[in-house]
């Protein structure tokens, strides 16, 4: 207890250098822990993307390619599914809802997605939220849309406006060579913002995609004046005849994988189901290696970081000659000597550690609101995980380790000084 | 006096640095208990070297240094760092004081490290002791000051009140006068001398000064009693 009163007392005497010291090690860790919690948290929220989903049914193919269309908009179907089988699907016993979607429109390089009610409905992400409205209310007519957040800020479109939807996918910001022009769309609301792959898309019904290609044969477009008239259609006389993919609940997790096997087995038509959250995982490590480049860099800061209280505690020894010949004289033996600059070593990186923590959840705790509003992650403000805890541990050590280095040149120090010192 | 056990008895030390030249080669010296003994030297007579051997500092020397009775060679170098803060007092020339610390602090110190010192308080709170040493050295209204806003003179008194705290049985003062000017030398002497006798401690004092000799109970020149060099 001497000791640690000891090496306090004679931290605090030093308050510039240790609170550098204290300040350089505190932000390295802050550093170490939040690209922790961002990499957790851009885990999550993509692993997160879609939740509650059992099952992703489409057209057989690539898995990867399916997920990539049906969750981000991303890339197209090769092969749509008809309606039938949907609702064959629909309907199993063991399937609690579905969500249809039907692909392949856009408007100004946003995704245009034929779906029906269940998808305000049951559609869910980041666990358990679901699609509300900033404004306005869900499409219930043919020729209505509703915009993803990010498409109503982007092309500053409110409700009422008239859109014109593309036939076929353009990029962002450019015209389709074929529009649906004759069929406009009213905006009947704006989705709220969800920092997904949702608020990239336009909203219409199922059969406001049959609605737009009514007319049309073998891909293109009705002669000019042999069009069907928009006013002639209603939700009513529309069929759909197929949709692009579908998103499936069971009513049990066990029954998932039976389903799963079922699907991919169905003789009527060639079908995949995957299951979103492993193909999420298969995804993201492919492209999670820049977070271990991420962590090396933040291994560095902390190196430099305790290279600094190393320097610190280094260049204070000649300055505290004086100190330890005292100390040797009334009775401190090397032991002491060298335990007290190792406690100092220590209480500087556990001080450090302390406010690396406190800065990381001060910080997150005021920006996590304007992260997750700009960039779609969020970054939770939970104890630090299994590997931040082994991180803080690693640097006290370290700093413990480290506290060797100055305390033996002190213990040499006192051994040739003895006491007498030369000043 | 010569019937009283001594505090310091060497016989046929000889000390140097590695293999460096023969710093001390003292064939026979000795202060008995409860002396007051001046030891003076011009600088690089060994005073500092032979203090360091006395305290149990420097080891690796021949010859017999009994301190206090105990032969230091025989002990190991944790039982002679406790029994230098158990049984030693020690003041230096300058800057004896930890400057981190209060007055108060810097005076309990040893008292804080060795349990055994502490013991020898025989139960009186460290703080009241340290109070009544200041007291008798007239610091105590010093205690609870931080040590950088002292005089010399003062750190001085405070070093010498640290020394004394615990009653060792002998005080080792390496030049403490020297950065005084005259007055106060004498007045710091007188204080530690009524110190050590209400303690009961054996006081030798190092010092190339001599102006002071006089007030001791026996005066020895260094050079004389040192045969290294000769």
């Amino acid at each position: 207890m001497v000791l640690l009163s000891l090496a306090y007392h004679s931290l605090k005497n030093r308050v510039l250098t240790t609170t550098l010291t204290v300040f350089s090690i505190g932000l390295s860790i802050a550093l170490l822990i939040g690209v922790e919690n961002v990499r957790v948290g851009a885990r999550e929220s993509f692993a997160n993307t879609i939740s509650q989903t059992d099952l992703i049914v489409g057209a057989r193919g690539g898995s990867l390619q399916l997920l990539l269309y049906s969750v981000f908009r991303i890339g197209a179907a090769t092969n749509n599914i008809t309606y039938q089988t949907y609702e064959h699907w629909k309907n199993h016993p063991a399937v609690a809802w579905t969500i249809p979607y039907s692909l392949g429109d856009s408007h100004r390089g946003f995704r245009v997605v034929g779906t029906d009610e269940n998808f305000y409905t049951h559609y869910r992400y980041r666990r358990d939220r679901s699609i509300t409205f900033e404004t306005g209310r869900l499409p219930q007519d043919v020729f209505e849309v509703a915009l993803g957040s990010d498409v109503a800020r982007t092309l500053g479109y409110k409700t009422g406006d008239k859109v014109v939807i593309t036939h076929g996918v353009a990029a962002a910001g450019g015209r389709g060579i074929l529009d649906h022009g004759d069929k406009p769309f009213t905006v009947s609301g704006v989705l709220a913002k969800t920092a997904t792959p949702v608020d990239r898309s336009l909203y219409i019904q199922l059969e406001g995609i049959s609605a737009v290609h009514i007319d049309w044969t073998d891909g293109a477009p009705p002669l000019p004046g042999e069009e069907v008239p928009a006013a002639k259609i209603t939700k009513q006389s529309m069929k759909v005849d197929q949709i692009t993919s579908f998103l499936l609940r069971s009513k049990s997790r066990i029954d998932t994988l039976r389903l799963q096997r079922e699907i991919s087995t169905y003789t009527e038509e060639p079908l995949q189901a995957i299951i979103p959250g492993l193909t999420l995982q298969e995804l993201w490590r492919t492209i999670g290696y820049a977070e271990d480049a991420l962590t090396v860099v933040t291994f560095f800061v902390i190196i430099v970081g305790l290279l600094g209280m190393l320097v610190s505690l280094y260049t204070s020894l000649n300055e505290r000659r004086r100190e330890m010949a005292i100390l040797r004289a009334i009775g401190a033996g090397p032991f002491k000597i060298i335990s007290l600059l190792v406690l100092e070593s220590f209480l500087l990186s556990v001080a450090g550690c302390v406010l690396g923590v406190g800065l990381v959840y001060g910080l997150s705790a005021a920006f996590q609101p304007i992260i997750e509003q700009h960039f779609g992650l969020y970054i939770p403000i939970q104890p630090p995980t299994m590997t931040g805890w082994i991180y803080l541990g690693a640097v006290a050590v370290a700093g413990l380790i480290i506290g060797f280095i100055p305390a033996w040149k002190a213990y040499r120090n006192t051994l040739s000084d003895g006491l007498s010192v030369r000043l | 006096m010569s019937e009283a056990p001594s505090a310091i008895r060497l016989t046929d030390l000889h000390f140097s640095y590695g293999k460096g030249p023969e710093i001390l080669n003292i064939p026979s010296f000795e202060v008995k208990a409860g002396e007051k003994v001046f030891l003076f030297g011009p600088s690089g007579s060994g005073k500092t070297t032979l203090l360091g051997v006395l305290a149990g500092v420097l080891g690796g020397y021949t010859g017999q240094v009994e301190v206090l009775g105990r032969d230091v060679a025989k002990l190991s170098g944790s039982q002679r760092d406790a029994f230098r803060g158990s049984h030693l007092g020690y003041i230096f020339q300058l800057f004896n004081l930890i400057p981190y610390l209060s007055v108060m602090e810097n005076i309990t110190l040893p008292c804080r490290l060795s349990a055994e010192r502490r013991g020898r308080l025989n139960g009186t709170p460290m703080e009241q002791a340290a109070h009544a040493v200041a007291k008798r050295l007239g610091i105590d209204e010093l205690l609870g000051k931080r040590v950088t806003n002292l005089s010399v003179g003062q750190q001085q008194r405070v070093a010498a009140a640290r020394s004394l705290l615990g009653t060792p049985e002998l005080i080792i003062a390496d030049e403490p006068t020297s950065s005084l000017d005259y007055d106060h030398r004498e007045k710091f002497l007188e204080l530690l001398f009524e110190s050590c006798k209400a303690a009961e401690s054996t006081l030798l004092f190092v010092s190339h000064d001599r102006s002071l000799m006089h007030l001791f109970d026996r005066q020895l020149s260094l050079p004389e009693i040192n045969k290294a060099g000769a």
